[in-house]
């Protein structure tokens, strides 16, 4: 009998290009996103060696980090507007196709593969962007390299890597009411750390995982680097096969049906080994809110603010004491009693309509506290196209919510859409880094439906418990 | 990229675990086209304050440590973004050896495309070195042929670091021309998928 095989090891031995015992392989890249900060000097680097790409036609770029989310026509800063016009000049020079700030499938790069159906199942993906994991939700190995690796990989279509080691994360059961995908991971890098995933790539099994839409999927894969796993994948299934049905880069008729029969073939086989495994409860899982800098400082939203005392050792203690300092935090405190001035809705975590649209659901009706500045900031152009069509952003801006243009944003505040010093931030991102959102800046990580809620209320609040008075 | 084989260096201790790429170098620097000039900002939101000045109470600023060339810290250092700026900033500042427990693998890969050494000891091992370099100025010698880091006054530690990671390090190798050697195994691959 063939020996069981993870979908990890089935995409690796497909994608082999040269092996030698003792070396890494030389993998094969499908799939190849560009963006603007961490590839001018790649492109520098063909041209200085007189290289071409490779294949222009398995790579695609796309303006994200840099672009502003208003005003798109007046970039203010000459810096920013010089790596646009880098990345545009490179596209021309080199053949690479490009989603430019204008162009109608413009949006942040992990939002619109899979919009676009580029991310499929069985892909190897890289990108320059440490969250590339989230295209691991259709069961691609997808991870993110450095510039160097970009470099190499536009001149080569290859990259040189270690056969990875497997990690299961199985999920258990299934979520309650008003916990999301957002919180399964949190609870996930909150109780098994920022670093249990070093080494991996994760493949997320188990019925709460089943039970995910892709768009839950994608917010899980994406943070899996939170828990230091380059990719973190899902083995593809019906879920998959119907997200990508008649997206633009998806064959149809019987070409398509092919190509499902291969996908499913590459689920993990029943009775593979892994080479590590944890378990976690999804019924177990409240709404999750971090309070320290970095994801795995969270706590449910009915818990208390850890205090030194929490420690296990001498060191721990060192970085919760440095934590709750920046985070301007005193220990002990209920989360639900911290007050935010900045709500940011956004990022390649959770800006997909499936989010906005849950957390317009929690805004409706209601005004945002006049303590608090709130932004919208769907993930693509066409997010916020079809959001704009179903009356989504009506929904916002009638409560108060500014609603803006695709990009990154406030998730890492390269633009200018920066949270100040000293204030705070509920962000629906995936990184609550010491001056990640803003020098100074103090961010709280919840989903969109908790980061609605705490727009509203003007702290965090337990969104299963909401009771805010609906005017008739 | 410069070989690297045998390094001799002042010793810097950032007895910090977790330290991410935001820290080594904040977004606000990420903007420049060049792999140059970026040593001026690491870890820059430490190091200066809301007016730009030098912070006494970050250690980095203290006299003792100007010239260090060998960077010390706590586990899982690197974690976070991709930047490949992150090594781009301490190599430009001057550093040619990290030395920590682990690392966060996208940097650890990142370091290694530069010509930095990141060498991996025991937790023990690293807080003795912090230790060392937090009571005065200390030097040590990092041997990339050998896989040793040793002082003048009896410490050694072994390291492991993969053959193939090794190689290019000690040669300075460019990656693209090695795997260029390699071409028509590309092309066959891509012959043979269609």
């Amino acid at each position: 009998m063939r020996k069981p095989k993870t979908i990890i090891e089935k995409i690796w031995e497909k994608h082999i290009v040269h092996h030698e015992e003792g070396k890494p392989d030389l993998l094969y890249i499908d799939l190849h996103l560009v963006h603007e900060v961490t590839s001018p000097q790649a492109f520098e680097g063909l041209r200085i060696n007189n290289r071409k790409v490779r294949r222009p036609d398995r790579t695609f770029a796309t303006m994200d980090h840099n672009v502003p989310t208003i005003h798109r026509n007046v970039i203010k800063d000459e810096v920013s507007k010089t790596q646009m016009e880098t990345l545009k000049a490179n596209c021309e020079e080199f053949g690479v196709p490009l989603a430019d700030i204008h162009h109608p499938d413009q949006g942040i790069v992990h939002v619109i593969g899979p919009e676009l159906g580029l991310t499929q199942p069985g892909k190897t993906i890289v990108c320059g962007d440490s969250h590339t994991s989230t295209h691991g939700a259709f069961g691609a190995l997808a991870f993110g390299i450095g510039t160097s690796e970009v470099e190499h990989v536009l001149a080569t279509q290859t990259i040189w890597q270690q056969k990875p080691k497997t990690l299961n994360v199985k999920v258990n059961g299934k979520l309650g009411t008003g916990v999301t995908a957002k919180d399964l991971i949190l609870a996930i890098i909150g109780k098994f750390g920022v670093k249990f995933g070093t080494g991996y790539v994760i493949e997320y099994t188990g019925e709460a995982i089943r039970d995910l839409s892709m768009e839950g999927r994608m917010t899980v894969c994406n943070m899996s680097i939170e828990a230091g796993a380059r990719a973190g994948l899902i083995s593809p299934d019906d879920t998959t096969v119907e997200f990508l049905r008649g997206k633009r880069h998806v064959p149809d008729g019987q070409e398509f049906e092919q190509l499902v029969e291969e996908w499913k073939a590459l689920a993990t086989d029943e009775g593979a080994i892994y080479d590590e495994q944890v378990e976690i409860d999804a019924d177990e899982i409240e709404p999750q809110v971090t309070w320290g800098t970095n994801p795995g400082m969270c706590i449910p939203v009915s818990a208390n603010v850890p205090t030194v005392d929490d420690a296990n050792h001498e060191n721990e203690r060192e970085e919760i004491t440095r934590a709750l300092e920046y985070m301007g935090l005193e220990g002990g405190e209920p989360i639900s009693s911290v007050e935010i001035e900045h709500v940011f809705i956004g990022s390649c975590t959770n800006s997909r309509l499936a989010d906005l649209k849950r957390a317009s659901e929690i805004v409706k009706g209601h005004k945002v506290n006049p303590n608090v500045r709130a932004i919208v900031v769907p993930g693509s152009h066409s997010v916020k196209a079809q959001a704009e069509k179903e009356g989504i952003d009506v929904i916002f801006k009638d409560a108060g919510f500014e609603w803006r243009d695709a990009g990154c944003s406030m998730c890492l505040a390269m633009n200018d859409d920066v949270v100040p010093e000293g204030e705070r931030c509920a962000s629906t991102s995936n990184r609550n880094f010491e001056g990640r959102q803003g020098t100074g800046a103090r961010t709280h990580l919840v989903s969109p439906e908790m980061a609605a809620a705490a727009a509203i209320k003007g702290h965090f609040v337990d969104v299963r418990h909401l009771s805010i008075p609906t005017p008739s | 990229m410069e070989p690297i084989r045998k390094h001799e260096g002042l010793v810097y201790p950032l007895n910090r675990a977790n330290v991410d790429t935001d820290q080594i170098i904040p977004k606000q620097f990420l903007k420049r086209i060049s792999r140059q000039g970026f040593g001026q900002f690491v870890f820059y939101n430490w190091r200066f304050d809301s007016n730009g000045e030098l912070r006494n109470d970050f250690s980095l600023n203290q006299p003792k440590y100007q010239g260090t060339s060998i960077l010390v810290a706590g586990e899982n250092f690197g974690c976070g973004s991709s930047r490949e700026h992150a090594p781009w900033a301490l190599q430009d500042y001057g550093f040619r050896v990290i030395i920590a427990p682990s690392y966060a693998d996208i940097f650890y890969n990142n370091c290694t495309k530069n010509g930095i050494l990141p060498v991996k000891l025991t937790e023990d091992e690293v807080q003795t070195l912090i230790n060392n370099a937090e009571a005065s100025q200390y030097h040590l010698t990092v041997d990339l042929e050998a896989k040793k880091v040793y002082d003048t006054q009896g410490f050694e530690a072994s390291f492991d670091l993969d053959d193939y990671k090794r190689e290019m390090l000690l040669n300075g190798w460019d990656e693209i021309a090695v795997t260029l050697t390699h071409e028509d195994k590309i092309s066959q691959f891509e012959e043979a998928k269609g």
